[in-house]
């Protein structure tokens, strides 16, 4: 019985002995990330419990991305706490206003290796299980005792197995296969486990889409999402001129609670409907739902890829009458990328906005907040009561190139028709184009 | 450690964004972020859950975001005790380490009903409704005595 999953295998590592799922441990997560939401709170932890030093500043770093930047005195006065807290203690890491959400950063950058454990007071920390990590979210008194003392108390999950095989068809995501997997496991099918994603169909998926894959795994209750590192995830820190070493596999034999298979070739376009995120459907099905904003980024679909898709879906056209279209790339380097390729000019000449990068609209702080009664399409992770600013506003959840589709006819509608029309299908390499 | 309150019902899936909207994130006093608990869902509610004391919920209370406000707005308005059939994991981590005591007890939850005056024994493991009690699996004890001193910092 010594086999062992992914989270077994990178928590043992950490606890110094092995461990076994349901497990309570003591141990440091290699890396503890702290943001603009909550670094207000980290500074009131210190001075209410004085403290002066830190465990490990090398293993911090701070993102200002949740209200980048600053719209209000309030939101203005805790980055600079923030900021103060990073130079008296040494913090080298800081992300100021306009690099990125955290996720994004810590992945293209190459900051977070295969194998390494991730914390971080933010829910999607999952990301990271795109490149072999394992992260999740947690609170600010504990991230704040993190920081100070370096261990603290985690329960080693059980695991969930989701085989993947077959290919995505064209003009079709790993947004809609995850809003897929989600409408059948549903918002709570894996809660306090580690999701393990395997099968053949994993090599077709880029570094991009294996995070917006583990990215909503926290939408159906996991702490962690993770893809075992193999050739893709080689191919990309060698792109950056990062050597990994050898990369964590689960084992032969490990124990799962529970396994599920998905064929890739039978996922079509989804959208997730207001107010859960398990409210899953066919995008066909809720065709026609008139649209009043359109957004396209975040932690779960920013990236260059989502905006190159979005830019062909919209190349050429403009968005319908009465349509705001708003677009926040994930990262600075993201955005440089997509100025490059062409894309971010397609859009705006399609009459999109361009925001700051970073979490833009999606947590209802700034950049896009809506109004009674509108409705917004959105590549988000959450469609919840209030999310995006107003409790009397809905949200549904789809795909860039959905969301894109949408926002030309001013209504819901399926991307594969407009790719279809534009011959888009032919150039979907996204590998051949500059990174 | 004994606690009680009187019971403000709540449905499965409450999410962090109607416990504590993202835009009062710089809100630091508990104190003062406990004025906008619960604001989608209205200050009636808001006014009810504090009076309590108790909150008793459905299946995942607390999921979405990792925002420790959604803990320590019911702590600074004076809630002590959620009850429900099984909470999100951040904001179950965010409740202990925060001195916010979480009962996971479905067959508690079958039993209360809105206004009802509630006891809990959390060493225990005790439920006291006026349908009867209910005995649910203890917190392991490390996680008790860190609930106890009233949240991790407390606990040093």
């Amino acid at each position: 019985m010594n086999q062992q999953t992914m989270a077994e295998k990178i928590m043992s590592r950490l606890a110094a002995r092995p461990v076994r799922a349901g497990e309570f441990v003591e141990l440091g997560p290699d890396w503890t990330f702290s943001l603009d939401d909550g670094i207000g709170l980290v500074d009131r932890y210190f001075r209410l419990h004085g403290i002066d030093r830190l465990a490990a500043p090398d293993k911090i770093a701070v993102f200002y991305d949740h209200f980048a930047p600053a719209d209000t005195p309030q939101h203005a006065m805790v980055q600079r706490l923030g900021r103060q807290l990073c130079e008296r203690f040494g913090i080298r890491r800081l992300h100021d206003v306009g690099t990125g959400i955290s996720h994004q950063i810590a992945v293209e950058t190459g900051l977070v290796k295969p194998g390494q454990m991730v914390t971080n007071t933010d829910s999607h920390t999952l990301t990271v299980g795109a490149v072999g990590a394992i992260g999740c979210g947690i609170g600010v008194a504990e991230m704040a005792w993190l920081w100070a003392y370096g261990q603290l108390w985690f329960q080693v999950p059980s695991s969930q197995r989701i085989a993947l095989e077959g290919r995505l068809a064209p003009g079709v995501s790993a947004k809609d296969l995850v809003l897929s997997i989600i409408g059948r496991l549903s918002v709570r099918g894996a809660q306090y486990s580690s999701v393990e994603y395997h099968g053949p169909a994993l090599a077709t998926l880029s570094i991009a889409e294996r995070m917006t894959l583990c990215n909503m795994g926290v939408e159906m209750g996991a702490k962690f999402a993770v893809v075992p590192g193999d050739q893709v995830t080689r191919a990309h820190y060698a792109g950056l001129g990062i050597e990994v070493g050898e990369m964590p596999s689960p084992d032969a034999g490990a124990h799962y609670a529970e396994e599920h298979r998905f064929d890739l070739g039978g996922i079509e376009p989804m959208v997730s409907a207001p107010s859960k995120v398990d409210n899953v459907h066919p995008v066909s099905s809720k065709a026609g739902v008139q649209i009043h904003q359109a957004f396209i980024g975040t932690c779960t679909n920013g990236r260059f890829e989502d905006f190159e898709i979005a830019a062909r879906v919209l190349a050429g056209r403009r968005v319908a009458e009465g349509v705001r279209l708003v677009v926040t790339p994930a990262s600075r380097e993201v955005y440089l990328r997509a100025i490059q390729s062409g894309a971010l000019q397609t859009l705006i000449e399609a009459g999109a906005t361009v925001t700051t990068p970073g979490c833009g609209a999606c947590a209802g702080i700034h950049q896009g907040v809506l109004a009674a009664d509108e409705v917004c399409i959105s590549s988000s992770s959450r469609n919840f009561i209030g999310r995006m600013g107003n409790r009397d506003a809905s949200i549904y959840l789809a795909s860039p190139a959905t969301v894109a589709a949408s926002a030309l006819a001013g209504r819901i509608s399926d991307p594969r028709e407009v790719l279809a029309g534009s011959g888009a299908f032919s150039i979907v390499n996204t590998s051949a184009l500059p990174r | 450690m004994r606690l009680d309150g009187k019971a403000t019902l709540l449905g499965d899936d409450i999410d962090t964004d109607v416990i504590f909207p993202g835009r009062y994130l710089a809100v630091l006093d508990p104190r003062d972020q406990s004025r906008h608990l619960f604001e989608p869902l209205g200050e009636l509610l808001r006014q009810r859950a504090i009076a309590g004391a108790l909150l008793v919920a459905g299946w995942n209370f607390g999921c979405g975001s990792s925002r420790e406000h959604a803990v320590t707005a019911m702590i600074g308005g004076g809630i002590r005790l959620v009850v429900a059939r099984s909470f999100a994991r951040i904001y179950f981590r965010n409740a202990i380490n925060n001195g916010l005591a979480v009962v996971s007890c479905s067959a508690a939850v079958d039993l209360i009903s809105e206004g009802d005056q509630v006891e809990v024994d959390l060493a225990r493991g005790q439920v006291w409704t006026p349908r009867g009690e209910v005995a649910f699996e203890p917190l392991p004890p490390e996680l008790l005595r860190i609930l106890a001193a009233g949240g991790l910092w407390a606990s040093r």
